[in-house]
This record gives C-alpha cells, sequence and structure tokens, in this order.
C-alpha cells in the first residue's frame, strides 16, 4: 500500500486512542480527587506533569484549576493533545484515506468528530460535569474499534492501524500508572489504608481493569496493580500486551510482503522488528519485584523511550518519504541518470 | 401535491402546461404523503449526509469548512423516450469531438479544409503544442465527459457546455440514489428505474481498456490522482476510488523511475500504468507545464508520450470545449461523422463573423456575452440584467476584439417541484449526464440533476445556493 497511506493509518488509530486515553486520565483524576477536600486542586496539576504537557500548558494558563486543566485537556485547540484537537487529526487522516477504510470506520469516526464538536457548544456545562462526556468519548472510541475489528479486512491497512493504537496504548497506560505515582508517593504513610485502596481501584477503574483485575488477584495490592497494568499477557491495556500485539502485527506485514520494507534500517536499532523483540522479550522476562527495584517511575520512563523509537522506525521503514524525493529531484536536474529507489541510508 | 404549483412560461419536468402530472404514479405515491411526512423525510436526508460526511468544498484547513451539498428528495423524472434521444446525441457528438482532437493534434484536415478556422483552435488556452503528434491508445482522448443539457421553455433540450476535462459530480449522482432508497423507499414502488449502480465497475473498465499495450502480468494498474485534502471535490476523489478498489495517489506518491510511473507503497516502488487524473493539464507536470505545481508528477509527459502510461482524461482535451469551438461542434459533427446533430447548441454568435456581430452589438440587452477562453464566468455580461454602462463596455471590447467573444440568448431553464420550507414549488434545474468512451460507449443513465433552490434563480451552482435531486431515467 501506498507510504502515506500506511502513515495516515497509523496515525488515525493512534489520534483516536489518544482521545480515549485523556477521557480515562481525567476520569481517574477526577475520582481520585473527589473527597479529597484539603487539595481540590493538587491532582490536576499532577495530571498535566505526568502527560509531559507543563510547559505548554503554562503558556496557555496562569493557574491549575479544575476548570483549567479540564479545558486544556479537553477542548482547548492549542492544546495538540487535547481530546478536540485528536478528533480533529483522526478524521483529518481517516478524511484524507477514506477510500481505505470501512464505510462503517469512516462513519463511526465522522460521527465521533461530530458529537465532540457539539459538545464543545455547551463547554461550559460539560467542564462542570465532565463525566457524561467522558464516557460518551470512551464509547465512541471503541464503536469505532469494533466497526474497525469487524469490517475491514485484517490485511497490510488494518495491521498499520492495529500498530498506532496499540504503541498509543503503551505510553498511555505507563502514564496512567505514572500518575499514581506523583499523586500517592508523598503519602507513602496511607499504603494499605481504606484511603489508598479507593484510589488504587479508580486507577484500575481508568483503564477499565478493575474486574479484570479482580479476577487475577482478588485483593487490591499496589504491586499487583502495578504487575497487572504493565506486565499481564492477556489484558488488552497492559503495556505487555499492546508491545506483543504490536509485534504481532509488524510480523504479519513483514509476512505479507516478503521481508520487503520501502527502505530497509541500516541497523538493529533502526530496526522496529528488532526494537519490538526486545522490548516484547524484556517485558515477559522480567517481573514485577525487578521492575519495583530498578524503581517504577524510571521503568515507565524508559518503556515510554522505547516506544518511541519504536514508532520512529516504523517511520523510517514504511512512511517516510524524503529520500526518494530527494534522488529524484537530482535525478530530474542530472537529467536521466538511473535511479536507485531504496534508499540505504 | 400543492395546488397552487404555478409554472407560467416556463417548462416544467413534472407538471405539463394545463397542470397535469406527466408522470401519474409517481404523482399519486407522493400525493398520499403528508406534507409534514415529506418535510421530516428531508431533514432525514440532510442529517444522513452530515453523518456519512457527503460533502463538498472546504477552504482553509482543520474543519468547519466543509459543507454538505443541499439534497432536495422529489426526483426529477425522464422519459425513456427523452432519454433515448439524449444518449444517441450525447454518443453522436462525443465520438466526433475524439476524432476531432485526433485531427486537431495530427494533420489538421478540419482546419485546412476551412471548417473550423485554424487560429481559433490555436489561439485557445487549452490548445497544448505539447500533445501534437501524439496518439492517445485506442484514439481515445476523453475517457469521461460531464456534458451540460438544459431544457428552455420550448420544450427542446439543449447543449450548453461540454466538459470534456476533469467533469465533477457523479459521486452525488450515487449517493443520492442511496440516499433516496433509504429515506423513501415508498415512492419507488410502482414505478421502474433505470439503475446507476453500476457506474464504477464501469468506469474501471474503461480505465483498463485504454491502459498501454505491455502491462505487468497482474493487468492493469489503474490509481487515481487528486490534488488532495483541501479539494472541493476531494470526496468524489475518495468515494471512486474506494468504489473501484484502485489506489487514491497524490502528485508526491508518484515518481519516474525507468522510464515508468511508479507509485511509492510500503514494499518499494510499484508500476502504475492508468491515471485518472483529477487535476488539469496546467498541473500534472512541472516539467512540461507550470513549473511552480507542486500537485503534479515531474516527468509524467515524457513517459506518457512514450506510450508507457495513459492519462485519463488526454492532456490537451480543453481545446475541444473551448467556447467558440463549442459554436463550431454541430460542424464538427457533419464533417467527421456526416450526420445532424441530434442535441442542439444554444445559438450561439461567433463575433468573428460580421453578420453576427452586427446582430450581436445591436442586441446587447437581450443576450448573453461571453468571452471565448475564459472561465469560471469571469467577464460574462448577462444582457437582460447589465446597465447601459456595462453595454458600452462590452460593445468597445467586442469591436477590438470580435474573436475573443461569443454571444447566445438567455435561455429559461426547466423546473421541477421541489421542497422548499413546508410547501413544493418549481425550481430551475440543468442536467449533466456522464460518458464513458473506452472500447465502446457507456452512459451513466440520467446523471447529475443540479437545482437552484432559490426562487427564480437560475443559478444551479454548489457554490452559489444549488443543491441535487436524485434523476430518474424511466424504463
Amino acid at each position: 500500500m501506498l507510504s502515506r497511506v500506511a502513515d495516515c493509518l497509523f496515525w488515525m488509530t493512534r489520534y483516536l486512542e489518544r482521545a480515549e486515553n485523556i477521557a480515562r486520565f481525567i476520569h481517574v483524576t477526577q475520582s481520585i480527587s473527589l473527597g479529597d477536600a484539603h487539595n481540590p486542586d493538587g491532582q490536576w496539576s499532577s495530571l498535566i506533569f505526568a502527560n509531559g504537557d507543563t510547559k505548554q500548558y503554562e503558556e496557555l494558563y496562569r493557574t491549575y484549576t479544575r476548570r483549567n486543566v479540564l479545558e486544556f485537556l479537553i477542548f482547548n485547540r492549542q492544546n495538540p493533545n487535547s481530546i478536540m484537537s485528536s478528533l480533529l487529526k483522526a478524521r483529518e487522516n481517516a478524511r484524507t484515506i477514506r477510500e481505505v477504510i470501512s464505510v462503517a470506520m469512516w462513519e463511526s469516526i465522522n460521527r465521533f468528530y461530530l458529537r465532540v464538536r457539539e459538545a464543545e457548544q455547551h463547554a461550559d456545562e460539560i467542564l462542570k460535569n465532565p463525566s457524561q462526556f467522558l464516557d460518551r468519548v470512551k464509547r465512541s472510541s471503541h464503536q469505532m474499534i469494533g466497526a474497525m475489528e469487524a469490517t475491514m479486512s485484517h490485511g497490510e491497512a488494518w495491521n498499520f492501524a492495529q500498530m498506532g493504537r496499540l504503541l498509543e496504548r503503551a505510553d498511555m497506560t505507563s502514564r496512567i500508572l505514572d500518575v499514581k505515582y506523583f499523586i500517592l508517593l508523598p503519602k507513602a504513610s496511607q499504603v494499605g489504608s481504606t484511603y489508598d485502596i479507593v484510589q488504587w481501584s479508580a486507577l484500575l477503574e481508568s483503564s477499565s481493569a478493575l474486574l479484570m483485575y479482580r479476577k487475577v488477584y482478588g485483593r487490591i495490592e499496589p504491586k499487583n496493580v502495578a504487575e497487572f497494568l504493565l506486565l499481564d499477557r492477556h489484558f488488552p491495556r497492559s503495556v505487555r500486551y499492546c508491545i506483543a500485539t504490536t509485534r504481532a502485527s509488524l510480523h504479519s506485514i513483514i509476512q505479507d510482503s516478503q521481508h520487503v520494507m520501502a527502505h530497509q534500517p541500516a541497523s538493529e536499532q533502526n530496526d522496529p522488528e528488532y526494537l519490538l523483540a526486545q522490548v516484547d522479550q524484556q517485558l515477559s522476562d522480567l517481573s514485577i519485584e525487578d521492575v519495583i527495584r530498578q524503581g517504577l517511575h524510571q521503568f515507565v520512563d524508559d518503556i515510554q523511550t522505547k516506544v518511541s523509537d519504536i514508532g520512529q522506525a516504523i517511520y523510517h521503514a514504511y512512511f517516510e518519504l524524503s529520500p526518494i524525493q530527494e534522488q529524484i529531484q537530482s535525478q530530474i536536474t542530472e537529467s536521466g541518470a538511473s535511479t536507485q529507489t531504496q534508499k540505504q541510508s | 401535491m400543492k395546488p397552487d404549483y404555478a409554472c407560467d412560461g416556463v417548462y416544467d419536468e413534472f407538471f405539463s402546461a394545463t397542470s397535469q402530472p406527466r408522470y401519474p404514479d409517481l404523482a399519486h405515491s407522493l400525493d398520499i404523503m403528508t406534507p409534514g411526512s415529506l418535510k421530516k423525510r428531508q431533514q432525514t436526508a440532510e442529517e444522513l449526509l452530515h453523518e456519512r460526511g457527503i460533502t463538498f468544498a472546504v477552504y482553509g484547513h482543520s474543519d468547519g469548512n466543509e459543507k454538505i451539498w443541499p439534497f432536495d428528495v422529489l426526483p426529477r423524472v425522464i422519459t425513456s423516450t427523452d432519454w433515448e434521444m439524449m444518449h444517441s446525441g450525447l454518443i453522436q457528438r462525443i465520438r466526433a469531438l475524439n476524432l476531432f482532437l485526433d485531427d486537431v493534434y495530427s494533420d489538421g484536415k478540419i482546419m485546412k479544409d476551412g471548417v473550423v478556422p485554424a487560429e481559433l483552435v490555436f489561439s485557445a488556452k487549452t490548445f497544448r503544442k505539447q500533445c501534437m503528434g501524439f496518439r492517445p491508445p485506442q484514439g481515445v482522448w476523453t475517457h469521461i465527459t460531464g456534458t451540460d443539457l438544459i431544457r428552455h421553455t420550448d420544450g427542446q433540450i439543449y447543449v450548453l457546455e461540454d466538459n470534456l476535462r476533469c467533469p465533477s459530480g457523479v459521486s452525488y449522482v450515487l449517493a443520492n440514489r442511496d440516499l433516496m432508497k433509504f429515506v423513501l423507499p415508498e415512492i419507488f414502488s410502482g414505478t421502474s428505474i433505470a439503475p446507476v449502480e453500476e457506474y464504477p465497475e464501469r468506469l474501471l473498465q474503461t480505465l483498463q481498456q485504454t491502459a498501454p499495450s505491455d502491462v505487468e502480468n497482474d493487468g492493469p494498474v489503474c490509481v487515481l490522482l487528486t490534488p488532495g485534502i483541501y479539494n472541493s471535490a476531494y470526496f468524489e476523489h475518495c468515494f471512486l476510488a474506494q468504489q473501484m478498489g484502485i489506489e487514491l495517489v497524490t502528485g508526491p506518491d508518484l515518481v519516474i523511475d525507468g522510464g515508468y510511473v511508479k507509485m511509492r507503497t510500503t514494499h518499494g516502488l510499484k508500476r502504475v500504468d492508468v491515471i485518472y487524473r483529477r487535476i488539469d493539464d496546467d498541473f500534472i507536470d512541472p516539467l512540461a507545464f507550470r513549473a511552480d505545481s507542486a500537485l503534479g508528477v515531474p516527468g509524467l509527459m515524457e513517459v506518457y508520450r512514450k506510450g508507457n502510461v495513459t492519462i485519463a482524461n488526454a492532456p490537451g482535451t480543453g481545446v475541444a470545449d473551448d467556447k467558440a469551438v463549442y459554436a463550431y461542434v454541430p460542424r464538427i459533427i457533419e464533417y467527421y461523422l456526416s450526420e445532424e446533430a441530434i442535441l442542439p447548441n444554444v445559438p450561439t454568435y461567433l463575433c468573428s463573423e460580421p453578420d453576427s456581430m452586427k446582430y450581436v452589438l445591436e442586441h446587447l440587452e437581450e443576450l448573453v456575452v461571453k468571452p471565448t477562453n475564459e472561465s469560471g464566468g469571469y467577464g460574462i455580461l448577462m444582457g437582460p440584467m447589465s446597465t447601459a454602462a456595462e453595454r458600452e463596455k462590452t460593445a468597445a471590447e467586442v469591436k477590438a476584439n470580435p474573436r475573443n467573444f461569443i454571444a447566445q440568448p438567455m435561455l429559461n431553464l426547466s423546473t421541477v417541484p421541489t421542497i422548499a420550507g413546508d410547501d413544493v414549488r418549481p425550481r430551475h434545474v440543468d442536467l449533466r449526464p456522464f460518458i464513458l468512451y473506452g472500447k465502446e460507449f457507456y452512459i451513466l443513465p440520467g446523471g447529475l440533476t443540479r437545482v437552484a433552490l432559490k426562487e427564480g434563480s437560475m443559478i444551479v451552482n454548489s457554490s452559489q445556493g444549488g443543491g441535487s435531486k436524485d434523476t430518474w431515467v424511466l424504463t
């Protein structure tokens, strides 16, 4: 398929997943902050820290109030990662490749976008109580995932879309876990208290993970929660599951194309297949005790760097257009010189 | 239908001069619906257009500027007799225009024989000297044509314009039919209508039939070349590519490699045999035409001239839909086919002919004067609505450069019952049938009916308050 189209597919699902996860982020913060009358706005600032949006935020707002943070994350179009911005970009990508995705997928993305735009008209109301709106965002995202699962051939295009979504999800799940660190670490004395359990439950709930967690572990233990979200083999939002499934999608793309990429990676460090195999292996070998010994925050940081490297490697191997473009330009000026189409960078 | 529906002095497509419905079965299906119910269906149709994202224009970017094209649920009906006449008239016209293009870009016999003045042809802005001496595969220049037809008060159907370059609108024909079946299924009952759904299949067939002879094993690879997401017809480009199952490409997706056009895929370069381009000649190759074009593919014309890729429609077809050449089409038909034109032109006065110029200058108040080499309505004088000063200015221009002007009488477009608020009112329409030409001809039954939604308006353009209707050819 066209490199440009693959690129759009990858980012279309990535932005949709981002919108869903921002909704989840807000949801967990909302749950944790309700009932914490001592520090009503404290939770909201850590949400921005965990998301890595501090600089962007502080350019736009002076204080970390609940309302400001919500507006920044939901509707602000100057925040490139807001739900609104994510939807705009997801739809723009979908519109660009409308001929590749199924009609059901296009309609579900278009409807999703129209809903959020409509909500923008009642922003004040929604910022007061965003719960229902956030639920709708999650539902719309699931509907699109369902449409994609059920109506699009599970071939190359589908696999590129899968990879975009799953890499985004791996990144976001790790960040949601990180929120916990920002919020709960200062209160180490409360570990094991009722208060703590409420918060950990909220965290699990935000990943729709509470009931699935209960089936595996029963009682809530911070260590187990981290294990579940990072290392569980079967839970579809765990980092390990996302990485393993991304790897499977890439594998299927490589198989179907007899191992030909648009640009063969120059080294292992640029090879998406190698990088994915490495992280996948790491996540299946590690125990949660290893992770905690290493420091959860450092581990999560490291995972995020690797996810970003994998995204870069996929881009260079499959989407990038500029190297050929340069050659073509020089071919034109040199008039008629033969071209080498596979650029070895 | 409302009893006070009046259509004085205009041909109405639904009611005869004595206010009797021309299609009693359809009139009955509509009559048994309450006005409220019809209005509700109309609203449902509009909601669906939004949800399906069937849009026509985007200015700037991000969002908010795509508009849905208003759709009116009352269909426009064409009898089988009228359709047969249009069908044979269009085939005759397109056949002759293709022979004309073949001739213009080779021997120029028609000009040597003095039927069409050579200077008129060579001075057309759309004449492409880069195409001289080249004959496209199968001699097909206009793979896809969208001819604009109108019906005047006299009941006669006229050709208003031949759109031989990148005619658009066919996606709305298909979308409209689909929408109609969804929102108003009951009015189809008792009426037998020619299907439109096979168009994408026929289009793909046409493209494949005109591929270069030496294609690789799996048969010809066809693509649709679009200027991109901000083009007003982007929805249509996506729609057609999707319906045909071919790649939708932009200029930067294509490169020239080893004398062929190739597209950049996730697995490297892949050869392309047929390009259905929705980009004007000017922009398809910055090396051959406009150097500042970023939409096209540098070197494309060289590959084309070697016969290694088919471009549909062929570059250079614009010369045959130039407004001055238009006036010669009946003579062109007679010259190549020895037949009289089945579909008449709108009477056209060429100011380059002294008698005609005299007539035009004496009747400026009744005529529409158009520059021959301009497009997009630029420089048109609408006589009946003009001021004395405007007429003076135009008269001076015509006298200074008679060859640059033509004039036509103002024609009254026919009307069709259309929903206007709570009522049903006559609104003016035109018709754009789509003609495919590969190994043989195929004409999509009916075509696109555009309707001017404002009362009395004859401007059917989507940008100026126009909408569209489903078009039924009875069988």
